[in-house]
């Protein structure tokens, strides 16, 4: 109980300081919204007026306060650049990148895990080699640029799909999951990639301990000992990788949503923040955010479930 | 140069190959003034979708001058005007049928066509037109939302079809601003979409898309499509790709470089009727010296512009009026600086400046102006002059450069809203607010505001001719090109026209062809 509140504590802290930099972050950059609003031809009194009108005469700390009470009684604020409420604005857009992220994340465990055992049990047998070599080249491709590949190869010469026609989830969850594999793809290979190698490189470093000579010593074959003993063992760094990974996926979702044309939060944070939108820059912010210490704790207990040993404190 | 050539030619190489997209070397586009399509049919109706880069902004008020380019060319299809535009560069009738002039250019009154209805089924009526213009001209409120109204004095309503409109002075261009936009008496456009035009607005997605639906009640010829989709997909890369899987119809606004993988589709070739030049602070120290400036303008050659990064495919200019604004044009200015670095080294060296330095502050966002402003530095280097480019996002480019001047040359291109030619001078008067150069000329507002004054047609345009002539010896800034823009649609889409002078995007006349 106690580790659940002091962890939340640290949710809430994490939160404020992100949103508070994010909010100085604004400050600093030049450019407001009163001239992206306003455009060419305006007489300094209007801009005046406008910044009185949108509260943006006064301190920074008074309107980050302002802000951070309004957030917690649930009021996300109004956007700038549509003039309606934050909450209307990221109507549906949160759902795609959800399924995108959560689609791209699967993919990760779903394959990276018998991937990076398979790569140690055929180590030196073909499928091994090759497998680590198209591992590297995979790890170095940049999400983005695999998506450009990706839609080339499978949407204009395979024509699985219609690049830039995305079906909205509403409209046919089957379709929407079908186009979206594309882009999970294009987030999620890299990613396998470099999880799968992690797991080969923690296996083979933990087949050098003590108790795989035991193991050895009772006739078992190295792939009963990798299945039995190694496996458990070399699953604890890879699993605060994989949960830490998610953070990432959203991250890449957001500049890989762009180049499938897909509807999500991604564009709208780039737009928000050219646009200085910062109500719907600093919700998307706070999204993220919690995401990663989401995940982090969820990692925590997950590594105390594998290991008994370890203790949340 | 030579190195930074080949590493364009070998990146160029490299997309072309990695894309395993072949394309031949300069794209033939066809003339963009016949619509051409297949030999097929017209078909009325059916829906298409439509790219386009950006999405529109927060309000759709067509009377905030605000707007972007981006969302007066979709206005423009919702929204009319007493008068509007033509595909040649001429105001046609619209909502009014008519209109007279006094001798003295400062009354104009126009006569309502009969009929006309707005998008909510009302007929408009002189209280509409009254309301609209009183608005645009902020003669309530003092201040004009549209800038070029601001010569308003009244706006009165003589009968049940005659308004007329009364000017502060003579201007005799002032009817080419009358394509404002009328709007319904009482009607807030910031929140509500309601105007005469062959479409109306169906409803918006943000950054994703905007709806658009035939108007059935339209006075004129009225739209051939049923409904058309705006796509918003800001990345250039992903619109060709959009373009090629079959996902979007139709976009302007592509340059040579995107329309290479386009080959088998319908290209058009038009200009971005904007003037794209190398913007200099004429308060920046060494640009305070005439012969600085005339010494940049010998130094770079717009022809190497327009060909390297453009194909080939743009329009040279040499002073501040859009190509084809025809009649305002002053070709010969061409010939005054012949691309000449020994006399641009010579200049220099005159003025004290044998070591010049600066920095070219350009808007990332603008592909264009970036490959343009690559360019003028390797060329100002071969004349021994140092630049230095400073990419910048467009809001801070906006604050800093623009509204704050705080730069000391930047590359962009300049558009205009009307078709007038003080659509295109009017910034560089000494006083504007628009005059972000700081450009500074006793003589330029003097024949700026007598041509604005002068009645006669002929003798207005010689005197514009004359303030494009100052800009030009003065090397107010150097100017590089219209450049070319590609409409590209689907071979089954036809109809689409060029405009000249502004930026429009008509989907009136776009069909499908069966």
């Amino acid at each position: 109980m106690q580790v659940v509140l002091k962890k939340t504590g640290v949710l809430l802290l994490t939160l404020l300081l992100v949103s508070g930099f994010a909010f100085l972050a604004f400050e600093i950059i030049p450019g407001d919204p009163t001239t992206m609003l306003l455009g060419s031809d305006y007489t300094p009194e209007r801009a005046a007026a406008l910044r009185e009108e949108m509260g943006l005469d006064r301190n920074v700390f008074l309107r980050f306060f302002a802000w951070v009470t309004a957030f917690l009684r649930g009021d996300m604020g109004t956007s700038y650049s549509y003039a309606m409420p934050v909450r209307e604005v990221l109507r549906g857009k949160i759902a795609v990148t959800a399924v995108l992220s959560l689609m791209s994340w699967v993919l990760v465990v779903a394959v990276s895990v018998p991937l990076g055992i398979a790569l140690v049990r055929y180590q030196h047998k073909p499928f091994g080699l090759i497998g680590n070599s198209l591992n590297q080249v995979l790890m170095a491709i940049p999400s983005f640029f695999l998506g450009i590949l990706l839609t080339y190869v499978f949407g204009l010469v395979l024509k699985l799909f219609t690049p830039g026609r995305f079906v909205p989830l509403e409209e046919s969850a089957a379709g929407s999951l079908g186009y979206l594999l594309f882009p999970a793809l294009a987030i999620s290979l890299p990613k396998i990639a470099k999880t799968a190698r992690l797991l080969r490189a923690s296996i083979l470093s933990e087949m050098k301990r003590d108790y795989v000579l035991t193991a050895y010593s009772h006739g078992s074959s190295r792939w009963m000992v990798i299945k039995n003993h190694v496996v458990r063992n070399a699953l604890l760094p890879v699993i605060t990788y994989l949960a830490m990974s998610l953070a990432d996926i959203v991250a890449s979702s957001i500049i890989v949503e762009q180049v499938f044309v897909v509807p999500g939060l991604g564009r709208l944070l780039v737009a928000s923040i050219s646009n200085r939108d910062y109500p719907v820059a600093l919700c998307i912010v706070v999204m993220i955010a919690s995401v990663v210490v989401v995940m982090n704790y969820l990692a925590d207990i997950l590594t105390q479930a594998v290991d008994p040993r370890v203790r949340l404190m | 140069m030579k190195k930074r050539i080949l590493a364009l030619v070998l990146a160029v190489l490299m997309t072309a190959a990695l894309c395993a997209c072949g394309g031949g070397k300069s794209p033939a586009a066809q003339p963009s003034d016949t619509p051409i399509g297949s030999a097929g049919e017209k078909a009325q109706g059916g829906e298409i979708t439509v790219g386009i880069a950006a999405d529109l902004d927060t309000s759709l008020d067509p009377h905030v001058s605000s707007s972007s380019a981006g969302t007066r060319e979709v206005l423009f299809n919702i929204y009319e005007g007493l008068v509007k535009p033509d595909t040649d560069g001429n105001l046609i009738p619209a909502i009014a049928e008519d209109y007279t002039v006094n001798e003295t250019a400062d009354t104009y009154t126009y006569t309502l066509r009969e009929g006309v209805r707005f998008h909510n089924g009302k007929t408009v009526t002189v209280g509409d037109v009254v309301y609209s213009l009183t608005r645009a001209a902020g003669l309530e409120t003092g201040e004009p939302l549209v800038a070029e109204l601001g010569g308003i004095a009244a706006v009165e309503a003589k009968d049940g079809k005659t308004v007329t409109v009364t000017l502060k002075k003579p201007d005799a261009e002032f009817n080419a601003y009358m394509h404002a936009a009328i709007i319904p008496e009482g009607i807030d456009p910031a929140a509500e979409v309601v105007g005469t035009g062959p479409f109306r607005f169906v409803s918006r997605t943000p950054q994703d898309n905007i709806v658009l639906e035939k108007f059935a009640d339209y006075w004129g010829t009225g739209a051939m499509l049923d409904k058309v989709t705006l796509k918003v997909i800001p990345d250039g890369q992903t619109m060709v790709m959009s373009l090629r899987s079959g996902a979007i119809d139709m976009t302007n606004h592509l340059t040579a470089s995107q329309i290479a993988d386009l080959q088998d589709l319908t290209i058009l070739e038009g200009g971005s009727n904007i003037i794209q030049a190398l913007y200099l602070n004429n308060d920046f120290e060494p640009f305070r010296d005439v012969r600085v400036r005339q010494a940049l303008c010998y130094a770079i050659d717009r022809e190497g512009v327009i060909d390297l990064a453009n194909d080939g495919h743009g329009i040279p200019l040499a002073s501040s009026m859009i190509p084809s604004m025809g009649k305002y044009v002053v070709p010969e200015l061409l010939e005054l600086y012949k691309p000449d670095p020994e006399k641009a080294k010579a200049l220099l060296k005159e003025a004290g400046y044998e070591k010049l330095r600066f920095t070219i502050t350009v808007p990332s966002s603008y592909p264009a102006h970036v490959d343009a402003a690559q360019v003028i530095v390797e060329q100002l280097r071969a004349a021994g002059i140092e630049a230095e480019i400073n990419l910048v996002e467009w809001a801070t480019w906006y604050d800093e450069t623009y509204k704050g001047r705080q730069f000391e040359s930047t590359v962009v291109g300049m558009d205009t809203h009307s078709l007038a030619a003080s659509g295109c001078l009017a910034r560089f008067q000494s006083e504007s607010g628009k005059n972000f150069i700081n450009f500074k000329s006793a003589k330029y507002d003097e024949t700026y505001q007598k041509a604005l004054a002068t009645v006669d047609d002929t003798e207005q345009t010689a005197l514009f001719k004359e303030c494009e002539t100052i800009l030009a010896e003065e090397a107010a800034n150097v100017y590089i090109q219209d450049s070319a823009s590609f409409a590209v649609m689907q071979k089954d889409i036809a109809g689409y026209v060029f405009y000249p002078a502004l930026y429009i995007m008509d989907l009136s006349t776009v069909y499908r062809v069966q």
